[in-house]
């Protein structure tokens, strides 16, 4: 469904992606893991063209991913984002939130999405929340909001930069249960995260990215549990054992 | 004091039509240079390099004219090259022109003042740039610009008072036609001030309301 080959993205002189080959099955969980600056969320970016990339090739569903193309706006709405700060928009309700996508770019009636946003707003536990605006929600309710949001789009696939980095650490557990549930439901995710927990429960897959190229990469267990490379194994020693 | 309020009485009416004619000034300018002032904002955030260079360029020579040569070039010089303009019309349109170039400036601030998250996040649910701009950047830059918005008006009200220069008969050119005709200088320019205090008051009552409410969220 997303087939990354031989990405390669400089900014200015220094190259953050140095040919990157991967590619996301429909259904499929993959966990991007790596250090800071490793060029995981450049990665994403790539994706639904937030970034633009030098060389290679991205498609999705078979269309290339081109930032400068009018068909960027359909891969968009096929690939929703959910991003590290949440990027509410601050002047709209929730639900307003929820239903700016389809009312204002897929051009749904009004009455439909609101219907729908409402069930989506229940569905991440916050229908109370429908007429609050952002500022007045915790970080973890914010970002619930901001998983309504890209759902609502009706995606084939999401992307998550790093949903829980920004959240107090007893907010996390929620985000994470709705993305659990989300996979349940067969969802397509791609989701750059620190959460080894959830990579290691959820995830089909795992990538380890490290310098702007993938170290390693297989099932979720595999090489959590048994990292082959050693880059993995020292990250992985310092994520789980900082001290 | 008894002398001031008879020349008060006196004078008030023909004041008044000046008043007027100040109003039509404010208001017409304003509305030209709001809607010009975003035309180059909007061009100069682009991210098009000839739009942005035009428009920055544009608003430094715009800037580095006196208004009062700006109403003079419209005034004068125009029906040279063709274009005849009535005197209100170049005041509003010269005025216009010269805060478009500060009312640009002061929207720019406020779109680059919003955070690129929210442009990206825009961008992520599929809309384009100028649905971007309605939807999502303009509605929050409006609260970061109403401040400095309202002390634009004030100034404006103010500068419109330069439309004398080109035979405008708005307060102050009312005012020094009553003076140099009764040489009540002190009555007449106090009354005069006191126009303009008066009509400012409103305005600043309004700043300080969007003040209140940008200081809010």
């Amino acid at each position: 469904m997303i087939e990354l080959t031989n990405v390669h993205k400089s900014f200015g002189k220094v190259e953050v992606l140095k040919g990157i080959t991967a590619s996301v099955e429909k259904g499929e969980v993959v966990c991007v893991i790596g250090p800071s600056g490793s060029g995981k969320s450049t990665i994403l970016r790539c994706i639904n063209g937030l970034e633009s990339y030098d060389s290679g090739d991205i498609l999705v569903e078979g269309a290339r991913v081109d930032r400068n193309a009018p068909s960027i706006v359909a891969i968009r709405t096929q690939v929703s984002m959910v991003f590290q700060r949440f990027n509410l928009f601050p002047h709209r309700t929730a639900l307003e939130n929820v239903i700016e996508g389809p009312v204002y770019v897929k051009k749904e009636p009004r009455a439909e999405a609101l219907e729908r946003g409402r069930a989506l707003l229940a569905q991440v536990g916050l229908a109370e929340k429908a007429d609050s605006y952002p500022p007045q929600l915790s970080g973890g309710q914010q970002q619930r909001v901001a998983i309504a949001r890209a759902l609502a789009m009706q995606p084939k696939a999401i992307l998550f930069d790093e949903p829980t980095s920004a959240l107090d650490p007893e907010l996390v557990g929620d985000v994470l249960s709705v993305m659990r549930r989300l996979a349940d439901d067969g969802m397509t995710m791609v989701v750059v995260t620190h959460e080894m927990g959830f990579a290691g429960d959820v995830a089909d897959r795992v990538l380890f990215i490290d310098g702007g190229v993938i170290v390693e990469q297989g099932p979720a267990k595999s090489v959590l549990n048994q990292p082959q490379h050693a880059r993995t194994q020292d990250f992985l020693r310092r994520v789980l054992h900082p001290l | 004091m008894q002398a001031f309020w008879r020349d008060a009485t006196e004078f008030l009416p023909i004041l008044m039509s000046g008043v007027a004619l100040t109003v039509i000034v404010t208001i017409g300018s304003l509305l030209l240079s709001t809607a010009l002032g975003l035309v180059w904002a909007l061009m100069r955030v682009s991210g098009i390099g000839i739009f942005s260079g035009f428009s920055a360029g544009l608003i430094n020579v715009i800037r580095g004219i006196p208004i009062i040569v700006m109403l003079f070039y419209l005034y004068f010089v125009m029906p040279e090259l063709g274009l005849t303009l009535t005197a209100l019309e170049a005041a509003i349109l010269g005025l216009g022109i010269a805060y478009s170039a500060y009312q640009a400036e002061n929207f720019r601030a406020g779109i680059e003042a919003i955070d690129k998250g929210q442009i990206e996040a825009a961008q992520a649910i599929g809309m384009g740039w100028w649905q971007t701009m309605r939807r999502v950047v303009l509605p929050q830059a409006i609260k970061i610009v109403l401040p400095p918005y309202g002390n634009i008006m004030i100034m404006m009200l103010k500068d419109s008072s330069q439309a004398s220069t080109i035979t405008v008969a708005e307060l102050a050119l009312q005012g020094k036609l009553i003076a140099s005709s009764t040489f009540k200088n002190t009555s007449v320019f106090t009354l005069v001030a006191l126009m303009y205090l008066t009509m400012s008051i409103p305005l600043i009552l309004l700043v300080r309301h969007f003040e209140k409410r940008a200081g809010h969220k």
